[in-house]
């Protein structure tokens, strides 16, 4: 008698179906952005199509041919605090410990584009980040740190061309030609409306800073990353993994129809476009999420915007672990949390990582925290093998799946944005801010009702916490620093500021690209204040629709 | 229902302030505390205190929310409550959210800030807060 051996899938099938063991916990199965999960995936799941390589386009496996074997990610801690003094101190001691680049976190004041004297500045001086108010603070901020040797990332938005003419006019000083200085400005305003809602401007003028900064860095400061284009905050705000994608690829690509109005050639501007991510608890969706950006991106660069440099189709990534993961309640899970996200940064191929620290859920870091999390990464390059080789997870089945599944719902909310009249219709009709508004509600409903479980929050809490040391600014520099801007302002040549500023005010009104009288503005000690109030005459402001 | 009319429905003006754009934490809030029966207005971003007591004064409110998380509480805050006290408005209950270290937290209740919730903070703790301080609305 001849036995048919049974198709293994279909035995799979058939016990799992039949089994009795499995939970019935009413937990989700679904990922943390709503993505049906599979109990298994098998060839089946595999899509048909050549098989891909790293280095080559689409580039889902990698934009190096040689991975993290030709050069490891950048360690960059995103770090600022009080002065600028003291600041300076922790970017050197963070070089000391092995950070590989700087990355400068700004006060709410200087993020908004106001002075340290401000009335509305009070209170929020040096809290989240250092406090600039002038070329003066940025010398102090970068003294005794080589502008030409190290690469600086600068999260900025509304302010961001005059942050990056302190910058240059520092690198100036240091006699830094600017042609030899590389960094990332995250100069992205699109997700300022979306998301994180420090815009000044409206939106026109807004992008017309953005566009002029591109212009200028293109020629001027090759080496420069022009614009962050950000998920980070979206997905902060709540968004799921998809919209983050989505709404960060859209934004990239209103970035580059407004470059190409401008009359700039897609292979001039395109190479110095980065991006930044977040890197979410839910393990796999978030590598998919990597990967599928880097396909969607080569594709639309190509085929849509037809560029010929292969450097235009790359899409490059920062990416920092999730702050809205973090907890108050037991934070030493904090460090576990970040360690796993930053897995999943690296195996989706990272260019440069930022982990949080444990106690950013209550401050800024401490130094002992601070260091911890960048031994965090340092352990993950250095201990866990994962960097030897390419894309490990390159071929999975459920990973491949996921990626197409990502890939296909941004393409579904392109169309979405598309049908609205573009990107800047679509934040004027708060469809981003109502989409991620919904996302975040269906997700702490989600947790209401213990579908979801956060370790030490909804489920193993502890009656007491233990209190753990936190970083405390100073009161005192608030004042500190007021007398700082002002001392500025009386000793500096005031004609010559003036003189810049209304220079400014003309060029503002007609077509000049603004970043050279930025500069000069800047250079003659303008405060960063009185820079935003001269284009704020010409440009007005902007108020959201506040929705809920 | 005949007693229904009589219980004044409880307002709730809620806001950010400072110059921080946060807004994930006080909306969900906000749509938390509306299905939990509330009357809720959400003022937006950028509220200065000023700002704040006269979206309340105006509304007739009897609490105000605020969440703030770039570190500025301990000074907009208590202005919040100081603000009131000018405009004689004291029987309005403040109460607020965001990053806020602990030893914060007693120092604003001292200051008259009545209840503060950190991140993690279950909904329905809040909603609880609510309807143990205003028992006539529950």
């Amino acid at each position: 008698m001849k036995i048919r051996a049974k198709d293994p899938k279909q035995v799979w099938k058939e016990e799992f179906e039949s089994s009795q063991t499995r939970r019935k916990d009413g937990l989700e199965t679904s990922t943390i952005s709503g993505v049906p999960v599979k109990p298994l995936y098998t060839s089946d799941d595999l899509p048909s199509r050549a098989e891909e390589f790293p280095g080559q386009y689409p580039y889902t496996r990698g934009i190096h041919p040689t991975g993290y074997r030709g050069r490891l990610w950048t360690m960059r801690q995103f770090s600022g605090f009080a002065t600028a003094e003291e600041t300076n101190r922790r970017y050197k001691y963070l070089l000391g410990n092995g950070q590989t680049g700087l990355s400068v976190a700004f006060d709410m004041p200087t993020l908004m584009g106001q002075d340290s004297d401000a009335p509305t500045s009070r209170g929020e001086i040096g809290h989240c980040g250092v406090a600039i108010d002038s070329l003066a603070d940025m010398e102090t901020l970068f003294d005794g740190i080589p502008l030409g040797e190290i690469t600086t990332s600068m999260t900025i938005n509304s302010p961001a061309a005059i942050l990056l003419c302190m910058y240059l006019a520092v690198a100036e000083k240091q006699g830094v030609p600017f042609v030899k200085l590389g960094g990332t400005l995250q100069n992205d305003i699109l997700k300022e409306f979306i998301a994180q809602k420090e815009f000044i401007f409206p939106p026109e003028p807004s992008m017309r800073l953005v566009v002029d900064s591109i212009e200028y860095c293109a020629k001027a400061v090759p080496k420069w990353n022009t614009i962050s284009i950000s998920g980070y905050h979206i997905r902060e705000a709540g968004s799921t993994a998809a919209q983050e994608l989505a709404f960060t690829l859209a934004d990239g690509m209103a970035y580059v129809d407004a470059c190409i109005e401008r009359g700039m050639r897609i292979d001039d501007f395109a190479s110095r476009l980065s991006f930044f991510f977040d890197a979410h608890i839910d393990f796999f969706e978030e590598i998919a999420k990597f990967r599928a950006a880097r396909r969607i991106w080569a594709r639309w660069m190509r085929e849509k915007y037809g560029a010929q440099d292969e450097r235009s189709w790359k899409l490059r990534f920062h990416t920092q672990t999730a702050g809205v993961s973090l907890t108050a309640q037991q934070p030493e899970l904090n460090i576990a949390r970040t360690a796993l996200e930053a897995m999943s940064a690296v195996l989706g191929g990272t260019q440069s990582l930022h982990t949080n620290a444990m106690d950013e859920v209550f401050a800024l870091p401490t130094d002992r925290a601070a260091r911890l999390a960048l031994r965090t990464q340092q352990l993950i390059a250095f201990e866990t093998g994962v960097g030897s080789t390419i894309d490990p997870l390159g071929g999975s089945y459920f990973v491949e799946a996921l990626t197409d599944e990502m890939e296909r719902q941004a393409e579904a909310y392109f169309k979405r944005i598309e049908d609205l009249g573009g990107v800047i219709p679509a934040i004027e009709a708060s469809f981003f801010q109502k989409e991620i508004a919904d996302a975040a509600f269906r997700y702490q409903s989600e947790l209401e009702q213990k579908r979801r479980l956060i370790v030490g929050v909804n489920e193993f809490t502890v009656d007491e916490e233990e209190p753990i040391e936190i970083l405390r600014i100073d009161p005192k520099l608030e004042r500190e620093q007021v007398e700082r801007v002002r001392a500025v302002r009386a000793k500096r040549d005031q004609a010559r500021c003036s003189n810049a500023l209304s220079k400014l005010r003309t060029a503002a009104s007609g077509r000049d690209n603004l970043m050279p009288y930025i500069l000069d503005a800047v250079r003659a000690y303008a405060t960063e204040g009185e820079i935003m109030n001269t284009l704020i005459e010409v440009f007005g402001v902007y108020t959201e629709r506040a929705v809920i | 229902m005949a007693t229904k009319g009589a219980v004044k429905p409880i307002r709730i003006v809620m806001g950010k302030v400072g110059l921080d754009g946060h807004d994930r934490g006080v909306k969900v809030v906000a749509r938390a505390l509306r299905d939990a029966g509330y009357e809720v207005i959400y003022t937006g971003l950028r509220q200065t205190p000023e700002m704040i007591v006269d979206a309340a004064l105006q509304e007739d409110a009897q609490v105000i929310g605020l969440s703030l998380h770039s570190g500025a509480h301990m000074t907009l805050f208590p202005a919040v409550v100081e603000e009131l006290k000018r405009r004689k408005a004291t029987d309005i209950v403040v109460f607020g959210g965001g990053i806020i270290p602990e030893d914060d937290i007693e120092a604003l209740k001292k200051q008259g800030v009545e209840e503060l919730f950190t991140p993690g903070t279950p909904l329905q703790d809040i909603v609880a807060w609510l309807r143990k301080r205003f028992p006539e609305s529950s």
